[in-house]
């Protein structure tokens, strides 16, 4: 029998028999046990944020650039609650992650004690699964529940609350390698009598195009989409979450479909008559006015949760699976279509309505920006914020092989890019790691700078700055007479606040502004030349700057605002 | 819209009753009844939950409950046989005799198998005792209320458990 160890060793030994070699930390006093047992600890690096959203977030950036499972550590009380936000947009993204909190003693929960939440309860509509530690002798086995379930199946974040005293308490020193959870059982089959009669609808299909969302990409199942979809000569398009999952420059591909996608990509749902939709949940963004998605198709969806199946669209054959196992077996049935014209059809769709924007009257064009970012960074991960840089990175950035889109889908999350784009960056340190940001967003979590220097992360941070929040003031734009309330990012002396190159400067990070279309090129290479840190690149844009197409939130995908 | 009805099987722990019945405000199940209670498993709890709900929202919620890590088992108690009963107290006030009198006779027509009675009676009120089905509970409230001006009602919510199949009788 092994002698008993103290909870904060167990916790140590954990993470490395879950082969941790990375987690993002913040300290605080319900955790200073366990940070000192880091301190002892050789093999792990830990990543100190400045703000645990932000650790989160970067987190996301890192499972996401490495398919494993990211580590959070914050204390109680206000540590606990800033990672709210986080959690949740790991949670609408499907993001392995275990985030690990303090808590006050045992014997103090529940009196108000100084910095204690219940941030279990707090977070349970967002965690796969949450806990508080309230044995020592549990520990073990709940730690290695959390990184069970929250890295198979459909992932998502698992949060783990561990009082101060029980980090402290001597108790059971082995931490198992495998537990029983008698309430979870992920999907690792495929029901193959449902998955023939979807393939049966598909190969009988006229107008048959492929939906393929996230769960492709989470799956690691993009080579057998392309094998699939190549044998059955069926043209795909992709959900934001899916983007990348199908080679951008393929024939078959037709873009991204839903409110910002490509006119002919949401023609092709309009008009199809079977859409075999895989690893996708039917977002509304996605989907539109609901009634009318999709309207001629008999529709198949494959995805590993069930309780994503008729939600929110309703379906002709429901196959309960994961993507890589249903696409296994898919390619071993599928044979080729006639579909010459249907493809051709669509093709004229694209012809009609090409994606592309307007040269703009004043600063850069974001269109130009993105394709300079193709040009120079071909091989790098690319990172998003949220709002209109977002939708036109989805739209004008090609991914080829390799290359991930990380993008805070499901959430919407303002603040994501940056701290995402330092994560993804530790985690793939090999790989160029591009931020396409706005002005807005990034301001949210730049205090990231402080991470990115003192981490010596080369991320390339691109701010697309209209000096507005640009999704909102296009709504404003477009559907409310201009009236641009809040929107307007400037200060009533007209200055901008703050200036990003001498903001950067405070870092001694390099920075570029970025004013007209011929400067795009060379600072992008400039900034691809500062290796070892980050570069700030401000690229002026304009405020009347549009996301087009759009679908109106709550119309069908079949009207688009084309201009 | 129909009422439906579901057993759970889940873990014994801290949280997991917040965390069921948060489903049902999180997502806007029109949750009617939900009662728990241990089993023969000190690990184990069970859980009788009714819904209103169509055929599409409540397969959704079954869906959504199988999901939880803390749920060990959905069983849907809809389409097969089950015993079920709900404990029911109604009080009856401001009674004369007249109305007494007819409280004992309600009680005596709903009573089958000893199922209701007046348990407790003071100088102008009554109190009645059923174990009855919700439904039949239902039906006994609607007539106090009709009958009678001041009643107070406390319901219990369902128990209820799969009937032993024929093949074991």
């Amino acid at each position: 029998m092994a002698l008993n160890i103290t909870g904060r060793k167990l916790f140590v030994k954990a993470l490395k028999e879950e082969g941790v070699d990375t987690i993002f930390a913040y300290p605080g006093g319900m955790i200073t046990d366990i940070v000192d047992e880091l301190y002892k600890t050789d093999g792990i690096r830990v990543i100190l944020g400045r703000h645990e959203q932000a650790l989160v977030h970067e987190a996301e950036g890192y499972a996401r650039a490495t398919g494993k499972t990211a580590v959070v550590l914050v204390t109680s009380g206000p540590g606990a609650t800033n990672t709210i936000t986080g959690i949740a947009d790991a949670y609408y993204d499907s993001i392995p992650m275990v985030i690990f909190t303090g808590q006050v003693p045992l014997h103090l929960i529940g009196n108000d004690a100084f910095q204690e939440v219940d941030i279990v309860g707090m977070t349970r509509s967002i965690t796969k699964y949450g806990v508080t530690v309230r044995n020592r002798d549990d520990m073990g086995r709940l730690i290695k529940m959390g990184f069970q379930i929250a890295s198979t199946g459909k992932p998502g974040p698992v949060l783990i609350d561990i009082p101060k005293d029980i980090q402290t308490t001597s108790g059971e020193p082995e931490y198992p390698s495998q537990v029983d959870i008698r309430g979870y059982h992920p999907n690792e089959t495929v029901h193959i009598g449902q998955l023939k009669k979807a393939y049966r609808l598909l190969k009988n299909a006229k107008r048959p195009l492929i939906l393929a969302g996230g769960g492709v990409r989470i799956a690691g199942a993009q080579k057998k989409l392309l094998e699939f979809a190549t044998k059955m000569n069926v043209p795909v398009t992709t959900t934001v979450m899916g983007k990348g999952v199908m080679p951008e420059d393929n024939p078959l591909f037709v873009g991204n479909c839903g409110m910002h996608g490509r006119y002919a990509a949401n023609k092709a749902v309009t008009e199809c008559d079977v859409l075999f939709s895989i690893g996708t949940r039917f977002n509304d963004r996605i989907t539109g006015e609901l009634d009318e998605f999709a309207p001629k198709a008999q529709i198949v969806h494959v995805d590993i949760a069930s309780a994503s199946i008729s939600r929110n669209v309703v379906v002709d054959v429901p196959v309960t699976a994961d993507a890589k196992i249903a696409l296994e077996r898919l390619v071993e049935y599928a044979e080729p279509m006639k579909t010459d014209k249907w493809i051709a059809k669509i093709s004229e769709w694209e012809q009609e309505h090409p994606l592309t924007m307007p040269n703009t009257k004043i600063g850069n064009c974001p269109q130009d920006i993105c394709e300079g970012i193709n040009e120079v960074f071909p091989d790098a991960n690319i990172v998003t914020d949220v709002g209109q840089h977002q939708m036109w990175a989805s739209q004008f950035i090609r991914l080829h092989k390799g290359q991930e889109f990380i993008t805070s889908g499901g959430l919407g999350t303002m603040g994501f890019g940056f701290p995402a784009a330092i994560g993804a960056s530790v985690g793939n340190p090999k790989k160029p790691t591009v931020l396409i940001t706005g002005d807005g967003g990034f301001q949210m979590n730049m205090q990231e700078m402080a991470t990115a220097m003192s981490e010596n992360i080369p991320v390339v941070i691109c701010i697309f700055n209209n000096s507005n929040l640009g999704m909102v003031r296009q709504m404003q734009q477009l559907f409310y007479g201009k009236r641009y309330e809040i929107t307007d990012l400037s200060a009533k002396d007209g200055g901008y606040y703050p200036d990003f190159l001498k903001w950067a400067e405070s870092y001694s990070c390099k920075a570029i502004r970025v004013t007209s279309s011929e400067e795009i090129i060379p600072a992008l290479k400039a900034a691809r030349a500062n290796k070892g840190k980050p570069t700030v690149i401000d690229f002026l844009v304009s405020p009347d700057d549009l996301v087009l197409p759009m679908v109106k939130s709550g119309t069908p995908l079949s009207e688009m605002i084309l201009k | 819209m129909k009422n439906r009805w579901i057993a759970l099987y889940v873990e014994n722990q801290v949280g997991v009753l917040a965390k069921v019945s948060g489903l049902f405000s999180a997502k806007s199940y029109n949750l009617q009844t939900l009662t728990v209670g241990t089993t023969e498993r000190d690990d184990v709890s069970r859980m009788t939950i009714s819904v209103m709900a169509d055929d599409v929202t409540f397969e959704q919620i079954k869906k959504q409950l199988n999901a939880m890590v803390e749920v060990i088992k959905v069983i849907d108690l809809t389409t097969i046989p089950i015993h079920m009963k709900e404990i029911l107290y109604a009080k009856v006030k401001g009674l004369d005799s007249a109305g007494k009198t007819e409280a004992f006779q309600i009680a005596e027509v709903f009573n089958t198998g000893g199922m209701v009675r007046i348990t407790d009676i003071g100088t102008d009120s009554v109190l009645f005792e059923c174990t009855l089905t919700e439904r039949k509970n239902n039906d006994l409230i609607s007539l106090l209320k009709t009958r009678f001006k001041k009643i107070e009602v406390v319901r219990g919510g369902a128990v209820a458990v799969e009937s032993i199949s024929s093949s074991c009788r």
